[in-house]
């Protein structure tokens, strides 16, 4: 439960200012807040809110409507288990009750040594290789029970960390804009110069 | 009808583990397609679009240079929108061209903002997709760093940002206007319309474009090769080529690059090159032709070819090119439950008939399909269903009645409400006695 910390503040300043509106920044803020403290504390949310100019209501009304923004401390590992139509047809419901099992906790609850966080997910656009299910917003694909279980004990044991980094964190490799080559005209009333 | 010996576009690079980068990406002929469009005026890039005939491939299948031309003249600033918010259940053709081609895609969206004067561009990726969103952000860094995103582009004067923004877990947001209020920092709820289209208020209320990350991705090649010979590809109505994501009960799941409009659904199920038949051999049941929203097809229908101007007309469509194999061993009960589950659970609530309709519509099936369903639950159904589908709905022609052809109407903004009702309607169109005997026998017969 904490404020951005000054490097994810300076990180925020740069990301507000690529946007024609610092609105626009809102759910970006919002990724750096979790990747800083694993889920959206309502600090974080009342220090974004100060960033980008808004009442923290606002920024609270924008995050309570994402499923990924998680308001409450979860696992350092979320499970996300897809049993839609591609993978119920192809045993992804025997794969969350698999999972269930492996963990002993239900869609929505967290392991009691607060390492995994269960979830019975919408369809994660992974169909043609069902059943399968993300860890962290990592795929595992045509996933079996054996490997569930091995990825699991990997996971626990501290393995496959360079694989899965901790929940909040989703690309390892921001976007980076030199100075130099930055245009920042995207606000201007002025058609783009074209030769 | 055969399958096409034609080969591919926008998957050549998939094998190749270094496309991402901006060495692999020019190795195999990358941004020659960018070189040629600055050669040009905006407009003669546009008119090659047009001619390409490049059709929308985000659902709509709204041709890319119709949708530019609704851009009011001289209105600036106006931006370029990437839809890359993949989500609809079948669908996983986008998350591959993000992952694998990634400057395939922005090379497709400079030219397109060369084409339409953009001010700035934003490829917005959905939220779970953590690996393309880094393979992305790894070939940004790679074009700005290199000169072909930011300043003076390739010496020629021209200049745009390009911003890479990712969601935080909403199908809705896939829904372009919702997608705008998302990019805006507000809940994704789609707009009302008309306006129709973004192109004349979109972001910030200014003219804006969106796109879909496949739609795009075939624009390098267009350049590179004309938009007559990519007319030329496919049928008049069904031109070039297209990604489906062929998934359920066929030996091959997988996204295959196909030639529209000569390939029939039957070819996508049993050519060796595609699906390879049924898995165990099994008989077909029923299948979705174009994503979730769509009325399912059955085999009749299967001769049917991939054309949107065939496919509509016979009671669907083509949609996000996700086709959903069922086999008999599925319970159409079942399938269509878990399908309106996730209508139920991403409506985004803003119009009542299908913020509480699918929910209702979930809640009924469920206590069919668990053995506490009623006589009077499938008129039920309709009944719902028809609050937020009024009339007809779209059906193919089955068992000695006419087809009703697509779209579905709607008492909501946007289709996700009819898109709920789909299932509904498909499932009971063919399968009412599979309900009765739910509803008689107190469960599932399927266990």
């Amino acid at each position: 439960m904490s404020r951005l910390n000054p490097g994810n503040v300076e990180l925020a300043r740069t990301i507000i200012s690529r946007y024609p509106r610092p609105r626009s920044a809102l759910i970006p803020l919002l990724h750096v807040a979790q990747e800083q403290e694993g889920w959206v504390s309502p600090e974080a949310m009342a220090h974004i809110a100060e960033l980008v100019d808004l009442a923290p209501a606002e920024v609270l009304g924008t995050a309570s409507f994402y499923g990924m923004f998680k308001r409450e401390p979860v696992g350092r590992y979320v499970v996300s288990v897809c049993t839609n139509i591609s993978c119920l047809l192809l045993g992804g419901e025997e794969l969350l009750e698999h999972c269930e099992r492996t963990l002993g906790i239900k869609p929505g609850a967290t392991t009691s040594d607060g390492m995994f966080t269960l979830e019975d997910v919408e369809c994660i656009a992974a169909c043609t290789d069902a059943p399968c299910l993300q860890v962290n917003y990592r795929y595992f694909l045509r996933i079996s029970h054996d490997e569930v279980d091995a990825l699991v004990d990997d996971l626990r044991a501290g393995r496959r960390t360079d694989e899965v980094p901790p929940h909040g964190t989703l690309t390892r490799v921001r976007q980076d804009i030199r100075p130099e080559r930055w245009v920042g005209r995207g606000a201007e009333g002025l058609p783009p110069e074209i030769r | 009808m055969a399958v096409s010996d034609r080969s591919p576009i926008v998957t050549t690079r998939f094998e190749r583990g270094d496309a991402h980068t901006l060495e692999g990406y020019l190795a195999t002929g990358g941004y020659a397609g960018l070189r040629k469009a600055l050669a040009m005026t905006p407009d003669e890039v546009i008119e090659q679009v047009k001619a390409a005939n490049l059709q929308g491939r985000g659902g709509a299948g709204f041709p890319a240079g119709a949708k530019w031309s609704f851009l009011p003249k001289d209105v600036f600033p106006r931006y370029f929108v990437v839809n890359g918010d993949e989500s609809e259940p079948g669908t996983c053709k986008d998350r591959p061209l993000m992952e694998r081609d990634p400057h395939q895609l922005i090379e497709g969206l400079l030219i397109s903002c060369y084409a339409v004067r953009a001010s700035q561009a934003f490829i917005y990726v959905r939220g779970e997709m953590a690996l393309a969103q880094e393979r992305l952000a790894i070939a940004l860094n790679g074009a700005y760093a290199a000169g072909y995103i930011g300043k003076d582009i390739l010496g020629s004067g021209w200049s745009l940002d390009v911003i890479l923004h990712w969601g935080a877990g909403a199908y809705i947001v896939g829904e372009e206007t919702a997608l705008i209020e998302s990019l805006e920092g507000q809940r994704g709820m789609p707009r009302l319309k008309p306006p129709y289209f973004p192109a004349a208020k979109g972001l910030y209320m200014q003219p804006t474009v969106v796109n879909n990350v496949e739609t795009l991705s075939y624009i390098p090649w267009v350049m590179q090769h004309g938009g007559e010979a990519y007319a030329a590809i496919g049928t008049e109505k069904a031109t070039g080529l297209r990604l489906f994501a062929l998934s359920g009960h066929v030996r091959r799941p997988g996204v295959y690059e196909v030639e529209m409009g000569t390939t029939t659904f039957r070819d996508l199920v049993e050519a060796p090159v595609y699906g390879g038949g049924m898995r165990h051999g099994n008989k077909l049941k029923a299948f979705v032709p174009g994503g979730a929203s769509a009325p399912w097809f059955y085999p009749e229908q299967l001769d049917l070819p991939l054309d949107s101007s065939v496919v509509g007309p016979a009671g669907s469509m083509l949609g996000s090119g996700a086709v959903v194999i069922m086999d008999e061993t599925t319970c159409a009960v079942r399938a269509a439950w878990r399908l309106v589950r996730f209508f139920a659970h991403e409506s985004c609530g803003k119009c009542t008939p299908c913020r509480e309709g699918a929910s209702w519509i979930e809640k009924i099936l469920r206590r069919i399909e668990k053995g506490n369903g009623r006589e009077e639950d499938l008129d039920l159904l309709l009944d719902v269903g028809d609050n937020i589908s009024p009339g007809p709905f779209p059906r193919p022609a089955v068992d000695g009645e006419e087809a009703v052809p697509f779209p579905y109407k709607q008492t909501t903004i946007c289709p996700l409400g009819p898109s709920t009702v789909s299932p509904v309607h498909s499932s009971i169109l063919r399968f009412r006695d599979e309900y009765r005997i739910h509803i008689k026998e107190g469960g599932c017969p399927y266990g």
